[in-house]
């Protein structure tokens, strides 16, 4: 049977199960689910899904899988790798609407979440009762807890705090049998079997749906400060945060912007960006009061020692978050400059990052294009975005080019390919070449364990090769004004 | 153009105003010469149709702008309630670029979703992007309206007697108010409500009948003279007012507590008896050659040139009347006094801190203003981005305690006409805004938009809470007063 029909059938069957509010399938509504937050791919599902239980959610894979229809998974669909874009005639199982916070144990100081909760009401939810949810991607007011999972999300307090594999204590998660099982406890120590759940953890939605997640929480920081440094160079920037590192002071965040990334995000928020510099450097410390005093003055004296022209300390908490709310919307800010913006995320070892900033600077001038940097300086972790425009195939293709030679040497100096946004479609090319084809064929392997029919988010992280799902991903994703897929996503 | 120094402003054909309580006859060009719906005007060429008024002329870049970051999603009052992203700002420009790019036409069901839409501009203010939504948003309608696919007899019959008949005259409008008036003056309304009568509406229009809203003895141009000087007779500024039409009839006295406020801060106000609507129901709900007729009659009734600042009181308008720049830039003979009105159009609050208004000095009489809480206008907030000055008003006056509201910029519902024609949707945000007016445990509260007035005075009414509602520059024009 074509996927065409399975779907229709599926479509069909789950009539049966859901209210037509719950199960949409008109054109327009199809069109508002075809794309995520990434540039330039679209992928028109056959119907959307809305399970509100893990029950329903079992029911939509146990027919996905009789059906032989694949599932694509989607929170808020903010992700940038294509990882929530539908192939065409997929069924999108959105999880928006499970979006409530089940416990908050307060002395095992955990939270139990279903997927759909944004990150940010995790976040205010527990800070409420003292506590202390780190991982803050960029989109927190957007994602949702499980597409943060699904991507192994990062954010600005990666170095100090980690990122959110780090703070997933258990998962509850349907099979595509419609099997359920919850993989971890609420126990600090626990070698009961495999770490199932890590393996859920940055799977975009290729192993498993996630219904339940057990978070870890932290106390609450009793203080905080933020140090706004602004320097003529990067490379005074970069030995800041080393010289930092290297006096046993770990900053719970180190963001850089370059003149670009500054020029944009200072257009949108308005909060006195200077727009005559090379870097700017945000190094936030946090803890006990009188920890924080001590680490934020030496950041500030080894600021001064590395150059910076001047370092300034946020006045208050709201001038704080302003700071940091404002590097959060980077991203989306540099679209004010050019029509299509293609994010990267490198990540290197943070002693080399100074020299990839550089590696990226001189790239995108080989190959003509426009590129503003910024990211965590302290993990390493690199955010070039290419500026370009769609209706420019030639320029596509250059910055396609220019990723290509930023990934080798990403890999080259022991990095990797990306930092926290996952593989999904766009970066599927480029996975071999970074961790190997005998990695790559591990992963598919475990795949066949738990998705023997492939039905799961097919063509995402690698190709896929069961009998019925070979390219799906890639003769779907058309995009618009005579741009072919080719343009769009590397070929291998 | 030479004009005496005391008009700024030219009357509109000049027509007699001997007794402005009793209008002259229409000097308008009759119903059926007026724009159809596609925007054309036969007869007298002052509507025209525009190579903005579709998404599939609009300028590309404009849609390319979005990114889909989705930073708008939990902004989106429409979104947080469906949590379906075809009624999120991204899912519509999604659908907006795909008619744009010729992969879907202009169906209902885009059409449905563009009037679902409340237009608050909320991901205005989210977007890290600078997408502008409110030009999308009226292309997107204007381009539903010229498919025709919402057409049916009853609609079509109701938007042309609104947005074609009453809401391009303004002489019509104030003599249907003035019948409403003695309607509702003379005890007939009440004789109505209580034989229930109302039920001859039909269920739609007897829903909507409570909400009528109270129309004032007065309207605007029997309160203020077209040139008022301040009391000393020191001129600091020269201003136009703007009166409006619903502002006109329902709080004409708004319109004189804002002349008030402005003199007492060294302004003469030049106020013209007869203006026309300002366009903004007809450049937001798809009539784009109206909205571009009547703001070339607005800016025929004003000397912009010499005037330092045109000021409005109603954020809808506003929020409008700043865009005439875009709105008439093909225009020859217009473009440029379009460019220096939106230069100069100034809502009272934003100018009232500009030029550094006097603090009163007495707590206004009669308005307990020491349990009060600010709402938001969207049209204030996220279309003219002026949160600052209202409050900064209010704090000036003596006696005013301001709790905050929670949600302060999520919209009440009014939105326009959007309370009368997606009354689930309205109720479901009024009930919202309530509870939050609720727990400040305000008895006042301000704001500077008469659709959100109208709403929240009728929400509270209905629920039998007794709520003060007030303009801001009401509050301040009762302290300077009571000085």
């Amino acid at each position: 049977m074509s996927q065409a029909a399975a779907a229709t059938d599926l479509i069909a069957a789950l009539q049966r199960h859901f209210p037509a509010d719950a199960l949409i399938t008109k054109p327009e509504d199809m069109t508002a689910y075809s794309y995520d937050g990434t540039p330039m791919l679209k992928g028109m599902p056959s119907a959307v899904v809305f399970p509100t239980t893990t029950e329903e959610v079992a029911t939509v894979l146990r027919l996905a899988t009789e059906s032989g229809t694949s599932v694509s998974t989607r929170g808020s669909g903010t992700g940038l790798s294509a990882g929530s874009i539908p192939n065409a005639g997929d069924i999108v199982l959105c999880l928006a609407r499970m979006n409530q916070i089940l416990e908050l144990d307060t002395a095992n100081l955990t939270i139990l979440v279903e997927p759909g909760v944004i990150n940010a009401n995790v976040a205010a939810a527990v800070e409420a009762e003292g506590l202390f949810y780190p991982p803050d991607p960029g989109s927190m007011r957007v994602s949702t807890i499980g597409g943060n999972v699904a991507e192994n999300s990062g954010g600005l307090r990666g170095l100090k705090y980690g990122i959110t594999r780090d703070y997933v204590m258990g998962l509850e998660v349907v099979l595509p049998t419609g099997e359920t099982f919850f993989t971890g406890t609420k126990c600090v120590k626990d070698v009961a079997g495999y770490s199932l759940k890590d393996l859920f953890v940055g799977s975009e939605g290729t192993l498993g749906v996630v219904t339940k997640i057990l978070l870890k929480l932290l106390p609450k920081p009793a203080a905080r400060k933020t140090l706004l440094a602004i320097y003529e160079k990067m490379d005074e920037a970069a030995a800041t945060v080393s010289a930092i590192i290297a006096n046993k002071i770990i900053p719970c965040t180190a963001e850089f912007m370059d003149r670009t990334t500054i020029k944009c995000v200072e257009d949108y928020a308005h909060i006195g960006l200077p727009l005559d510099c090379d870097a700017v450097l945000i190094l936030e410390s946090d803890g006990h009061p009188a920890a924080v005093d001590d680490e934020a003055q030496k950041m500030e004296a080894l600021c001064k020692q590395h150059g910076a022209r001047s370092v300034k300390l946020a006045a208050d908490l709201e001038e704080a978050t302003k700071l940091m709310t404002a590097r959060r919307m980077a991203i989306p800010a540099m679209a004010r400059v050019a029509p299509t913006t293609i994010l990267e995320d490198a990540t290197v070892p943070r002693s080399r990052l100074a020299e990839m900033v550089r590696f990226v600077q001189k790239t995108a001038e080989k190959y003509n294009i426009q590129v503003g940097t910024f990211g965590h300086f302290g993990d390493g972790n690199l955010h070039p975005l290419f500026l370009a425009n769609e209706l420019k195939p030639d320029e596509i293709h250059r910055v396609h080019e220019a990723v290509g030679e930023i990934f080798d040497h990403a890999v080259k100096i022991g990095g990797t390919i990306s930092g926290e946004h996952g593989i999904g479609l766009t970066k599927k090319a480029y996975l071999p070449g970074a961790i190997g084809e005998l990695n790559v064929r591990v992963l598919k392997e475990l795949k066949r364990v738990f998705d023997p029919k492939g039905i799961l988010n097919p063509g995402k992280i690698f190709e896929a090769d069961q009998p019925g799902m070979e390219g799906t991903a890639t003769f779907t994703h058309t995009i618009t004004r005579g741009i072919t897929p080719e343009h769009l996503i590397p070929q291998t | 153009m030479s004009l005496p120094s005391d008009a700024l402003t030219n009357p509109v054909p000049a027509r007699p105003t001997a007794n402005p309580g009793n209008p002259p006859a229409e000097f308008l060009p009759p119903f059926n010469t007026l724009p159809d719906a596609d925007g054309h005007v036969h007869g007298h060429g002052d509507g025209g149709s525009h190579g903005h008024d579709s998404l599939r002329t609009l300028d590309y870049a404009v849609i390319q702008q979005c990114m889909h970051c989705g930073f708008c999603l939990p902004t989106c009052p429409t979104y947080d309630a469906t949590k379906k992203e075809r009624n999120s700002p991204r899912g519509r420009i999604a659908l907006m670029r795909a008619i744009a790019d010729g992969q879907m036409d202009a169906t209902k069901t885009f059409a449905e979703e563009m009037y679902f839409c409340l237009g608050c501009l909320a991901c205005t203010t989210a977007c890290p992007a600078g997408v502008d939504y409110a030009q999308l948003f009226e292309t997107a309608r204007a381009t539903a309206e010229h498919a025709g696919v919402l057409q049916s007899p009853s609609r079509d019959w109701t938007r042309r007697l609104l947005l074609k008949g009453l809401f391009t005259r303004p002489r019509l409008l104030r003599a249907l108010g003035r019948m409403l008036r003695i309607y509702q003056a003379s005890g007939a309304q009440w004789l109505v409500r209580k034989l229930g009568l109302t039920k001859l509406l039909g269920s739609r229009l007897a829903k909507l009948e409570p909400q009528t809203p109270q129309v004032r003895a007065q309207f605007s141009h029997q309160l203020i003279q077209p040139v008022e000087k301040p009391a000393d007779d020191q001129v600091k500024y020269r201003v136009g007012l703007l009166t409006g039409c619903v502002q006109d009839l329902v709080f004409s006295d708004i319109n004189r507590d804002t002349a008030d406020a402005l003199l007492a801060n060294g302004c003469e106000v030049h106020t013209p008896p007869v203006q026309a609507c300002c366009g903004s129901l007809h450049g937001h709900n798809g009539e784009p050659g109206t909205a571009r007729m009547l703001a070339r009659r607005l800016l025929d009734t004003f000397d912009v040139f010499k005037l330092d600042a045109i000021i409005t009181n109603a954020a809808g308008c506003g929020s409008h009347l700043k865009t005439y720049n875009r709105l008439l830039a093909d225009d020859k003979q217009y473009a440029e006094r379009a460019a220096e009105w939106s230069r100069k159009c100034k809502d009272i609050n934003e100018f009232l801190v500009e030029i550094h208004f006097r603090a009163p000095t007495a707590a206004p009489a009669g308005i307990p203003v020491d349990q009060l809480t600010y709402h938001e206008a969207c049209h204030l907030c996220h279309g003219q981005k002026i949160t600052a000055q209202p409050r900064k008003i209010l704090k000036s006056i003596p006696g005013l305690k301001l709790t905050e509201l929670s949600e302060s910029t999520w919209c009440c519902g009014s939105a326009g006409i959007y309370n009368i024609v997606q009354p689930e949707m309205s109720q479901q945000l009024l009930e919202r805004k309530l509870k939050h007016i609720d727990k400040t445990g305000a008895r006042t509260v301000a704001t500077a938009n008469p659709g959100c007035h109208l709403q929240i005075a009728n929400g509270a009414a209905a629920r039998g809470k007794a709520l003060h509602i007030a303009h801001p520059v009401s509050l301040l024009a009762a302290a300077y007063r009571a000085e």
